[in-house]
């Protein structure tokens, strides 16, 4: 793998920033899009416009044939069994939205459980949540230790009859932990629950083979793995999704309309109501293709000896405390540093041309688990560099100075 | 073009290690919550305003980053001894230098020593860390019942 290929894909990443060279490592919030991305994105738009799945003229037959590609490439990319189990939503949020309110309002009832990680994304937290306040259900935690790994132990004795989804994180955005989802998928079936993954931090950097770990729901987001924001995908086995009533009613995901009765469409564009993010299905396409001619093997070895690096540098840096060190995570060094608030830090990064993150990552129960009100983080893609890393360092010794 | 030393001044950095009138307030007439959503700032303000509205004390505490702290313990400082109207006048001069033009100069006749906090209008992101402890005040003042947000 060569990294200045790769960054030349980037366009974006060749600017300056209040004159130092833009230093990007706020991945986990949002990747770049490489030119292949955009040159799709944009190829759609000058070429092929035009409504999908409804058109019988030229332009939409392209535009529906390049949509239903893409649903194609991404169905292969996460080796699920049929394209009919992936829905196109408008990212992780909207299709963990989509089963908790669809799946959920069919199947939780008041005496059921439902299991989510200490870890979660508020997008894992509150539509849960919601559920249970609408139907009397109970959301119970997994517990996490100090270092931000999950108790297993916890974790099987909490698992009951009652359960009946557990929602977990592939890889927490705040910590960095990869979560052993393949065997807790495994012990949630043995009591007959239903397991969502969020795959929203993880999808860009390792495989995930959705029928091998036999994920029953299945989040992310193109725009964390190098495609269009406002795109996104829920996969989930073809006979839950059958069984489970539409989310939203209107054109595309249905057969038949009369005023007295609706006959609703064939999976997926039963999920599928209204005119969908064409160009964005098309450009998240892109993306996967371009994530797979790279190759994980190659992609997972670069960032863990970039994490390896920069994680050495953060533990001799004086007064800076890691917040996630579990054995296993990948790309995010999140830290607090010794008196100086991970906003300043922000800021003064920022006119270093730094791109960090500074706040609770939409993860307030991690933030308080550390008794934190807040965190620092950089988070790592593939086209971020050892330079670029001691860039960081070096803007965090100014901080420190700052405020000495 | 503005430098971080525009915005974190040396009184600002003193205020962000040492803040005044920072604790809690007891016995007080008026205190709220103010949080900011975006960074996690957290803001408790106490006032014990007499009988003729003046504002005889005002404690904060709470965690936040050096903007926040430092406008907080800054605007306790200044707010003793004022009236709740002349809290009013300054809240508004406040809320305008922080989000006024570049070229505009803030109301140094009404902020006095606040007018160190200019600086923020040039950096968007902070604007709201400066103006927390305004809107608290001000929730406090009004008896909203109800936490200040910045958005
Ligand atoms: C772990 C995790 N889950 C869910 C989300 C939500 O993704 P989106 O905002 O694209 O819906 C994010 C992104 O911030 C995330 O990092």
């Amino acid at each position: 793998m060569n990294i200045d290929n790769i960054r030349n894909d980037f366009p974006i990443l060749h600017q300056e920033v209040f004159g130092h060279p833009l230093v990007y490592l706020d991945n986990a919030a949002t990747t770049q899009k490489p030119q292949c991305v955009i040159d799709a994105i944009r190829q759609y738009y000058e070429k092929d416009n035009s409504n999908i799945h409804r058109g019988v003229h030229s332009l939409s037959e392209r535009a529906t044939k390049d949509y239903e590609a893409a649903r194609e490439t991404i169905r292969n990319f996460f080796n699920a069994k049929s394209t009919k189990e992936v829905i196109f939503t408008r990212g992780t949020t909207e299709s963990i939205n989509l089963v908790a309110s669809s799946w959920g309002g069919a199947n939780i009832g008041k005496d059921d459980e439902i299991l989510i990680t200490h870890m979660e994304h508020h997008s894992n937290i509150v539509p849960w949540q919601m559920l249970c306040e609408r139907t009397g259900a109970k959301l119970k935690v997994i517990p996490m230790n100090e270092a931000g790994e999950l108790d297993l132990a916890a974790y099987a004795e909490l698992l009951s009859e009652r359960t009946k989804l557990v929602g977990i994180v592939h890889m927490s955005n705040a910590l960095g932990t990869i979560n052993p989802i393949a065997d807790m998928i495994k012990q949630a079936h043995q009591v007959g629950a239903r397991v969502l993954i969020d795959g929203a931090q993880a999808a860009a950097h390792m495989a995930t083979d959705l029928q091998a770990l036999d994920v029953d729901f299945y989040a992310t987001s193109a725009h964390k793995m190098y495609g269009p924001t406002g795109v996104g995908v829920l996969i989930a086995k073809e006979e839950l999704l059958n069984a489970m009533p539409p989310y939203q009613g209107g054109g595309d995901m249905i057969l038949m309309v009369t005023f007295e009765r609706t006959q609703y469409n064939e999976l997926p564009h039963k999920f599928e109501a209204g005119t969908p993010n064409i160009a964005g299905v098309i450009g998240f396409g892109e993306a996967l293709k371009y994530i797979s001619n790279i190759g994980f093997s190659a992609i997972e070895k670069r960032e863990k000896e970039l994490l390896d690096y920069a994680t050495k540098k953060a533990q001799s840096f004086a007064g800076l405390r890691q917040i996630g060190t579990a054995k296993d995570k990948a790309c995010v060094l999140s830290f607090v540093l010794d008196g100086v608030h991970p906003h300043d830090l922000g800021t003064i990064l920022d006119r270093e041309g730094v791109a960090i993150r500074a706040g609770h990552h939409c993860a307030m129960p991690v933030m308080q688990f550390y008794k934190v009100p807040a965190t620092a983080r950089a988070s790592f893609s593939i086209y971020n560099t050892e330079a670029e890393v001691d860039a960081l360092f070096t803007a965090l010794e100014k901080a420190r100075d700052m405020f000495a | 073009m503005f430098s971080l030393g525009d915005l974190y001044k040396e009184v600002i950095i003193d205020h962000t290690k040492a803040p005044r009138n920072f604790g809690k307030l007891e016995p007080c007439s008026h205190d709220a919550e103010g949080f900011n959503p975006l960074c996690g700032d957290q803001l408790h303000v106490y006032l014990q305003i007499d009988d003729n509205n003046i504002i005889e004390d005002v404690k904060f505490e709470g965690q936040g980053c050096s903007i926040s702290t430092a406008s907080a313990s800054l605007m306790t400082q200044i707010l003793k001894g004022k009236s709740v109207a002349n809290f009013n006048t300054m809240f508004s001069a406040f809320h305008d230098m922080a989000t006024a033009d570049m070229d505009d100069k803030p109301d140094e006749d009404v902020l006095g020593k606040l007018a160190v906090l200019a600086g923020v209008k040039e950096f968007p992101s902070r604007i709201k860390c400066a103006t927390l402890c305004w809107h608290t005040v001000k929730s406090a003042i009004e008896d909203a019942g109800q936490p200040a947000k910045t958005e």
